[in-house]
């Protein structure tokens, strides 16, 4: 790439000096057709005729060889790649670069800021719903977005533009990354404070998810025999918390002992578990075989698993996360997940490899299985929990047929042509 | 004769951006930044197609569209609506209020531009 740029380097500087072609090679002593072919990198340039060219331009030789930097090569393939509706000119991207380093910085700080956007909406969206001030605080981003977008777009534009727009623009721009970073910002301190306050906004799941995650969704008490009391839940809060915490730790206790850790770790293929192999073996069902899974000891699988519980209506009620899955927990997630189709047939155990749609395309085995809880009344209507264990994957080369598709939720969904779609998405549109 | 857009947006830099494409496509651009007497404004510009923010100062889009629409001579003027909400929800309540085209922040300048020319030329079709 040094090699190839240096033209279009020497053209940028002369035209920036308001030399003509013509007066620079009678300078360097040499005919302008010779020199329209080294700018227009045909002709490679080195040595002394390089040296005179740089000094006829008043600038180091230095400053027309240096190539651009690959990061931002890099980054700007990345925009072009993210762009939808608006094909750019991968092949003349160097030169590009090359000729306006400035406008293609601005470009890639743009793009990092928009991908870092986009990472924020897929956190807040779930909450957005519940969260008027969520809401206010994310349409200043998104106006925002959209102001710096625009702007951007139109200065990215080929051809010239008068310049008196062009410095207000770049004002503009200059402007609205500023207020972006600070909206961000202010966002993230709401966000933080309002973690810190999560049962006052009641919402005793999230506190009691955030308390398994602190313990490492692993109880060692439980797992010596101990009972689920044993566990300290002072620190939750709220008397709601307290009560869904106790019921899981009832049933981490009942799993513990159906199949004790030491037997599990014996038995069981940390690379590629078979969950119905290890349900034969211990005589358990597949919902505790996957509840099991996720909550052995962090290194005791080879990747790390995920584990989401919900109930009939889709109302998720337990959620621990896995690298690249993820799935809103209050509601209006995406029903492609075998999550929920599982309870389309209930009872059926499904194993289904699944690319999460988005930025990161992760891949994962999903098992699933939705089943009746133990009724207290005969004849009383069967009310159904599903759960799915989650094992990311790393090889990726699967048959796009073998591999189903499901996203986060609707609203942060690429995918255009789904049956199961429920609103539109923000991100389908470009953003 | 020139076509007339009436913009009425609170984010002075989106207004400023839409009022350089739809100047440079040959649009009268007229703007204006508040709610409140959006209703008068637009009565009062008589412009050829209106694009409007849903959350602005004073009264949200959606009810100076719903009063809009009130006016006979207004039933039938272009409006395009931005908003950082594409929830289908509220594009229903734009629906039912009379919008023309919704459009979610933040969307794209070919957007802007495919929406106005196309509801210009249905416009003057009927």
């Amino acid at each position: 790439m040094r090699d190839t740029l240096t033209g279009s380097r020497i053209r940028e500087r002369r035209q920036i000096s308001g030399m003509r072609q013509a007066e620079l090679a009678r300078q360097v002593g040499i005919s302008a057709s010779y020199l329209n072919l080294i700018e227009h990198n045909r002709r490679r340039i080195g040595g002394k005729l390089l040296v005179d060219i740089a000094t006829a331009l008043s600038v180091e030789p230095s400053l027309l060889t240096q190539g651009i930097e690959e990061t931002l090569i890099s980054a700007l393939r990345e925009a072009a790649a993210d762009a939808v509706g608006q094909k750019a000119e991968v092949d003349g991207l160097e030169e590009f670069a090359g000729r306006f380093p400035g406008w293609s910085g601005v470009l890639a700080q743009m793009h990092r800021r928009v991908v870092s956007l986009e990472r924020t909406v897929e956190i807040m969206s779930d909450r957005l719903t519940h969260d008027p001030h969520l809401a206010a605080s994310m349409h200043e981003v998104l106006s925002t977005a959209a102001a710096i977008r625009s702007t951007a777009a139109i200065l990215a534009e080929p051809g010239e533009i008068e310049a008196e727009w062009r410095d207000r623009f770049h004002r503009n721009l200059h402007q609205d990354a500023e207020r972006l970073a600070e909206s961000s910002k202010a966002l993230v301190t709401y966000l933080d404070d309002s973690d810190g306050q999560r049962d006052l906004r009641g919402i005793p799941l999230d506190a009691v998810e955030a308390f398994f995650a602190e313990q490492g969704y692993h109880f060692p008490e439980l797992e010596a025999g101990g009972q689920p009391t044993e566990v300290p839940l002072a620190e939750l809060g709220s008397a709601a918390a307290n009560t869904v915490a106790s019921e899981l730790l009832n049933l981490y206790a009942a799993d513990a002992r159906a199949m004790p850790l030491d037997q599990i770790c014996a038995a069981l293929d940390a690379a590629d578990p078979d969950p119905l192999a290890l349900a034969a073996a211990f005589s358990v069902d597949l919902a505790t075989v996957f509840r099991r899974l996720a909550f052995l000891p962090e290194g005791t699988l080879a990747r790390t698993a995920g584990l989401v519980i919900c109930d009939a209506s889709g109302s998720v009620l337990f959620y621990k996360p896995s690298p690249g899955f993820a799935l809103p927990r209050h509601g209006e997630a995406c029903p492609l997940w075998p999550l929920f189709t599982a309870l389309n047939r209930p009872l059926v155990p499904i194993r289904k490899r699944v690319v999460q749609l988005g930025r990161t395309a992760a891949q994962f085995e999903c098992f699933a299985i939705a089943s009746p809880q133990p009724a207290d009344t005969f004849g009383a209507e069967p009310v159904y929990r599903s759960v799915m264990l989650v094992l990311p994957v790393e090889d990726t080369v699967q048959p796009a047929e073998n591999v189903a598709q499901a996203g986060a939720s609707c609203r942060i969904c690429p995918r255009r042509d789904c049956s199961a779609r429920r609103e539109p998405s923000i991100l389908s549109e470009g953003f | 004769m020139s076509r007339k857009v009436l913009l009425i947006e609170d984010e002075p830099n989106i207004t400023e951006a839409i009022r350089f494409l739809l100047t440079r496509e040959g649009w009268q651009v007229e703007t204006h930044a508040e709610g409140t007497d959006a209703v008068q404004v637009i009565l009062s510009a008589q412009p050829d197609l209106v694009i409007l923010d849903v959350m602005l100062p004073g009264k949200s889009g959606m009810d100076v569209l719903r009063d809009l629409r009130e006016h006979d001579q207004m039933k039938a003027l272009p409006v395009l609506m931005l908003t950082a909400r594409g929830q289908s929800r509220d594009r229903e309540m734009a629906e039912k209020a009379g919008v023309s085209r919704f459009m979610t922040k933040p969307f794209s300048n070919t957007e802007v531009l495919t929406a106005v020319r196309d509801l210009h030329a249905q416009a003057s079709q009927s």
